[in-house]
């Protein structure tokens, strides 16, 4: 027998309950104290609505951007040798590393309509900054690692023989691509994308300051918290939070079956 | 085996697709912010990030990072070394609630340790006639760097020690070995590199932590103001310098993890060779 279960069971238990059980028994206490019409007051009122919509569409453009993007990075790290790989491989983990309110105000200072990058783009009459474009760029950027480094591995280890064999049948190139490699790499890339997408919505560092937060066209939800907080309105802000939650449970819930589904066609399994 | 290979052409126009998203999303507002830090020359550099007040933030958020990444490893260790060696129930639930920070967001964070610790808790009126705050002051402030750092080095710990399996540890148990000695000599040089690899992760993200430090601090300056939350104050004082100044340190530390963690993933990848 090895030792230690009971210390280390409850050191675990421990550290668990006070860091994470009893602030979420809290606000399942909270919650339980909200009145049901005041519930459904706080959280379908125009203003809210509105943050959910904008939450939701950038997160969503965002992460469809960083799928592609990062299905397209990871495969070039993957599959091609040129020089200066490795930098660019460990460039990938910047959004980690990085502070996401450093990551806010350089994304912002930059695309404002006088900075670097937002005066050319001011010419053709796109503003980035303080618009919902402003939001889904810093949303890029938190979501990319999450893409590549879920689906890198993956084509790792692919076996090269189906594409092999698909070659020696005369399929296309594109072919091959989209009905033996895709439907390999398609768990990996729901995964990415589920968790880019999740992250995205609870976003709140990067996004602050490039949103410009005008309610009911740049004001995202955990902002719309936030602001409650501040006005010590305990009540409409849980209240906010719990579909936050809910929506953020059932996005990884649809991720785990469309995962296990893709993952038994590949295997053949049914 | 010969792999089918891309035409040229396919090969380097993804190749230069990639390095130019990139590049221009993630090196630019890098390299700005180096730019921008020193754009008015040295002089309001040092004077921006030996500010009081930008000492005191810096002091701040290196106490949470250190007291972040303490409790986790503590933390880290007993609970992979739980999941990992023995068989029981409500082991699913463990590792569900270890992971379940990494799917609130940070605003949430703060918000249920606001509701544990604030006006509003049953546990309010003990905490204030033992004069002890805890939102709107340090203590809130680390607790929530530790939520949302929490399960960072156990996630790294767990599967190293699941592929490793328990049968060195039941061997050396049979031996007479203890525990410490146990974990020590057997299981530590296992998980040396996937350890480091968490703690250097952990600090990135305590560091850098923001919405879920922001719900809770008092925003008071020099007394509950880290170093994220110091760079807003002066981005919205529009002091552009002073906040790139604070922020261009962050940057070099995200710099330096970026290199440690490669190191760190080179050796241990190799060490499990």
């Amino acid at each position: 027998m090895i030792p230690g279960f009971g210390l280390s069971l409850g050191v675990t238990v421990t550290i668990l309950s006070l860091i994470v059980v009893i602030p979420l028994c809290s606000l399942v206490i909270f919650s339980a104290k909200l009145s049901f019409a005041d519930f459904i007051d706080t959280v379908t009122s125009a203003r809210v609505l509105a943050s959910y919509q904008v939450s939701f569409l950038t997160a969503l453009v965002a992460s469809l951007i960083n799928a592609v993007m990062g299905l397209v990075i990871a495969w070039v790290l993957v599959r091609y040798q040129f020089p200066g790989k490795r930098i660019i491989d460990g460039m990938i983990e910047i959004p980690f590393a990085l502070p996401t309110a450093v990551a806010g105000i350089s994304l912002t200072h930059m695309t404002v309509d006088s900075g670097w990058v937002g005066s050319f783009f001011a010419k053709f009459g796109v503003h980035i900054a303080y618009t919902r474009i402003g939001i889904t760029v810093a949303l890029v950027f938190i979501g990319i690692p999450f893409v590549v480094r879920s689906v890198q591995p993956v084509l790792e280890k692919m076996d090269a023989q189906y594409e092999e064999a698909a070659s020696i049948m005369g399929a296309s190139r594109a072919y091959t691509f989209r009905h033996v490699i895709l439907p390999e790499i398609m768990p990996a890339l729901v995964a990415g994308f589920t968790m880019a997408f999740a992250r995205s919505l609870g976003e709140y560092g990067s996004v602050v300051f490039i949103a410009g937060n005008t309610p009911f066209y740049t004001e995202i939800t955990p902002l719309l918290i936030m602001s409650k907080l501040q006005e010590y309105d305990y009540a409409s802000a849980t209240s906010i939070a719990l579909v936050m939650l809910a929506v953020a449970f059932l996005i990884l819930f649809i991720s785990a079956v469309i995962q296990s589904r893709a993952s038994r066609i590949v295997s053949g399994i049914r | 085996m010969k792999q089918q290979k891309d035409s040229g052409a396919v090969k380097w126009l993804l190749i230069v697709i990639s390095a130019a998203f990139l590049i221009v999303m993630l090196i630019l507002p890098l390299i700005y912010v180096l730019i921008t830090a020193f754009r008015e020359g040295i002089q309001p550099f040092l004077a921006a990030v030996t500010d009081t007040y930008a000492l005191k933030s810096i002091q701040l958020t290196l106490e949470a990072t250190i007291l972040a990444v303490l409790t986790n490893t503590i933390f880290g260790l007993f609970a992979a070394w739980c999941i990992t060696k023995f068989h029981f129930r409500g082991k699913k639930i463990i590792s569900t609630l270890i992971d379940l920070p990494l799917t609130v967001s940070p605003i949430i964070a703060g918000l249920i340790f606001v509701l544990t610790y604030g006006r509003q808790s049953i546990l309010y009126p003990y905490l204030k006639s033992l004069h002890i705050s805890i939102i709107y002051a340090v203590p809130g402030i680390v607790m929530a760097t530790i939520f949302v750092t929490f399960p960072f080095i156990s996630r790294e710990l767990i599967p190293v020690l699941t592929a490793q399996g328990t049968d060195e540890e039941e061997a050396a148990a049979l031996m007479g070995a203890g525990g410490w000695t146990i974990f020590r000599r057997v299981t530590f040089p296992h998980i040396k590199w996937a350890f480091l690899y968490g703690i250097v992760l952990c600090s990135a993200r305590a560091m850098g932590e923001f919405g879920a430090v922001s719900v809770l601090s008092g925003h008071l300056r020099g007394k509950t103001n880290t170093m994220p939350l110091y760079i807003e104050l002066l981005y919205q004082g529009y002091d552009f310098t002073g906040a790139f100044a604070i922020s261009s340190i962050l940057v070099v530390m995200a710099i330096i993890i970026l290199i440690l963690r490669s190191i760190l993933e080179y050796r241990g990848k190799k060490s499990e060779e």
